[in-house]
């Protein structure tokens, strides 16, 4: 796989800019002669693997930790208990076991390499649009202008804050994560667990992820204590099995993880069937917290089967990034000489790339 | 004086952008995707009201459509849990085929309505489905005065 961030500017391999007055070259055709992808220029900290189809956060946390831990923990308890209970018991434990595994490792990997629901940044125009709005809102000259809009969501005044990275104002439930430096839509929150931002299109994903494991570790768990019992009861003593069996390998691991586990499952089932986010939970959102007379969640559908089946069922958003796309421009022919042209021409993602290779070019001249 | 182009190349090759207007999102009915149907006094000269609210509820009525819950959906969604989600990597899912029968009807419409107008828009999601971005174009080989009058007509605000 590939591990493809920002390039490093390499001076030597810099060629002289275009002249504005030749021919505009094709639109993919940059300086290098290679089209470049979205994801290479991607302003966000995150990493693209296989050529833009898997995207992380740059933190990748302790995503290698758990994926370890379940394997280890799974490793075990095929190699030490189940052909003792495949023996004593039914051979149908290694299969639920297997598949299991199987389920949490995909929603693992599902969570941590999608995108979460990332907003693109706006473009120079729209950012100039709206700081145009935001300038024409009345302001007195002494008082910046307010970075906040009010909308009306099913008769209830939600406010949208401008985000100063993105330049744009956040649609609802849209939450900037400062470690992904990425507006997320739905954003629920970062985690560590599994190296990425839990959003709109990868919740489900991160769910059946949870939900899956915590069957998986009491499935372990319950195994080994059957196993250590079947062994115990053949004279020996249960102090004196756990001594000499291998079946005590797996049991350290899957005992921690039913007890952190199932809370997680417990909690993210509330948020689920009240079709909240853990960041609305915790900034107590719509808890009228402030007295208000009508502040009940404007999302919820108020019937928590509903709520469940919108989010757990509904339909999958598209990814809004379009990382494998190429960089384009979308102005048409440039007029011969630059003082000429209109005040607003659309500018593509490669002007950052030039403007930097140009800053790069003054620095080691 | 309104810019009469025949087709979108020749727009492209004739006509230099003079400015870009921005269709908010409604936020009205919640995170569903829906674009304000206001029309913007900048297309004011430019094109029929009637016929830019069209395009604007067309564009609605696909997105709804899109993320319509229903059976079909819940249909999907099951499939796919049950699959671990695998199945979205092999299969197109309800809502980018409407997503491609968006781009279409955009195409479409700025060959027969906005091309001809000077006018082109741009497919939301290109800008994460966030605002309708529609292009203005002058003609080149028009005066200096039409241009100066779209940008004081643009700086006027909404």
């Amino acid at each position: 796989m590939k591990n493809c961030e920002y390039q490093q500017i390499d001076p030597r391999a810099l060629s002289t800019p275009t002249p504005t007055t030749t021919p505009l070259p094709p639109p993919c055709a940059k300086k290098t002669g290679r089209p470049r992808r979205k994801w290479e220029v991607f302003p966000g900290r995150n990493r693209f693997y296989c050529d833009g189809r898997i995207i992380v956060a740059r933190q990748m946390g302790v995503l290698p930790l758990t994926l370890g831990l379940i394997l280890v923990t799974s490793s075990l308890f095929f190699i030490f208990d189940c052909p003792f209970l495949v023996a004593h018991l039914t051979g149908c434990i290694p299969a639920i076991g297997g598949l299991l595994c199987v389920f949490v490792v995909v929603s693992l990997l599902q969570t941590s390499f999608s995108d979460p629901g990332i907003l693109p940044r706006a473009t120079p125009e729209e950012a100039a649009d709206i700081e145009k709005q935001i300038d024409n809102s009345g302001s007195s000259s002494y008082r910046p202008p307010p970075r906040t809009r009010e909308v009306l969501i099913r008769q209830q005044v939600v406010k949208l804050k401008y985000c100063f990275t993105c330049k744009m104002f956040r649609p609802p439930r849209t939450s900037h994560c400062s470690l992904c430096d990425n507006c997320v839509e739905r954003f629920d929150h970062h985690c560590p667990w599994v190296g990425n931002c839990v959003g709109k299109r990868n919740y489900r994903f991160f769910y059946t992820f949870i939900v899956s494991l915590s069957f998986l570790t009491t499935f372990i768990f319950g195994c080994v204590i059957t196993h250590l019992t079947l062994r115990s009861q053949s004279g020996k003593g249960l102090v004196l099995a756990l001594q000499e069996s291998p079946a005590r390998y797996p049991l350290p691991l899957s005992f921690i993880n039913p007890h952190a586990i199932p809370e997680r499952v417990c909690f993210h089932t509330y948020l689920v069937a009240s079709n909240l986010t853990t960041n609305e939970d915790i900034k107590g959102s719509w808890s009228g917290k402030r007295g208000a007379v009508d502040s009940g969640n404007p999302y919820s559908y108020n019937n928590i089967f509903t709520n469940c089946c919108v989010v757990l069922c509904g339909p999958m958003p598209p990814s809004l990034i379009d990382r494998r796309g190429f960089v384009l421009t979308d102005t048409p022919p440039a007029a011969p000489q630059e003082a000429e042209l209109p005040h607003f021409v659309a500018k593509n993602d490669a002007n950052m790339e030039e403007s930097c290779q140009e800053f790069a070019l003054t620095c080691t001249a | 004086m309104a810019t009469e182009f025949h087709t979108l190349q020749e727009m492209q090759h004739s006509a230099s952008l003079a400015t870009k207007v921005f269709i908010q999102r409604d936020y009205s009915e919640g995170t569903v995707c829906k674009f304000q149907t206001k029309f913007p006094s900048e297309l004011d000269s430019r094109v029929e009201r009637t016929l830019f609210e069209d395009t604007v509820k067309t564009l609605n009525n696909f997105y709804a459509e899109a993320e319509k819950i229903g059976g079909q959906s819940y249909l999907e969604g099951c499939m796919a849990c049950a699959t671990a989600y695998v199945i979205f990597l092999c299969m197109e899912t309800r809502y980018e085929k409407v997503l491609k029968k968006i781009s279409r009807y955009i195409l479409e419409q700025n060959e027969k309505i906005y091309a001809p107008r000077g006018l082109l828009i741009t497919d939301p999601i290109e800008r994460g489905m966030r605002v309708i971005e529609i292009s203005i174009f002058e003609d080149r080989s028009s005066s200096g005065s039409s241009s100066g009058s779209s940008s004081t007509s643009s700086s006027s605000g909404r």
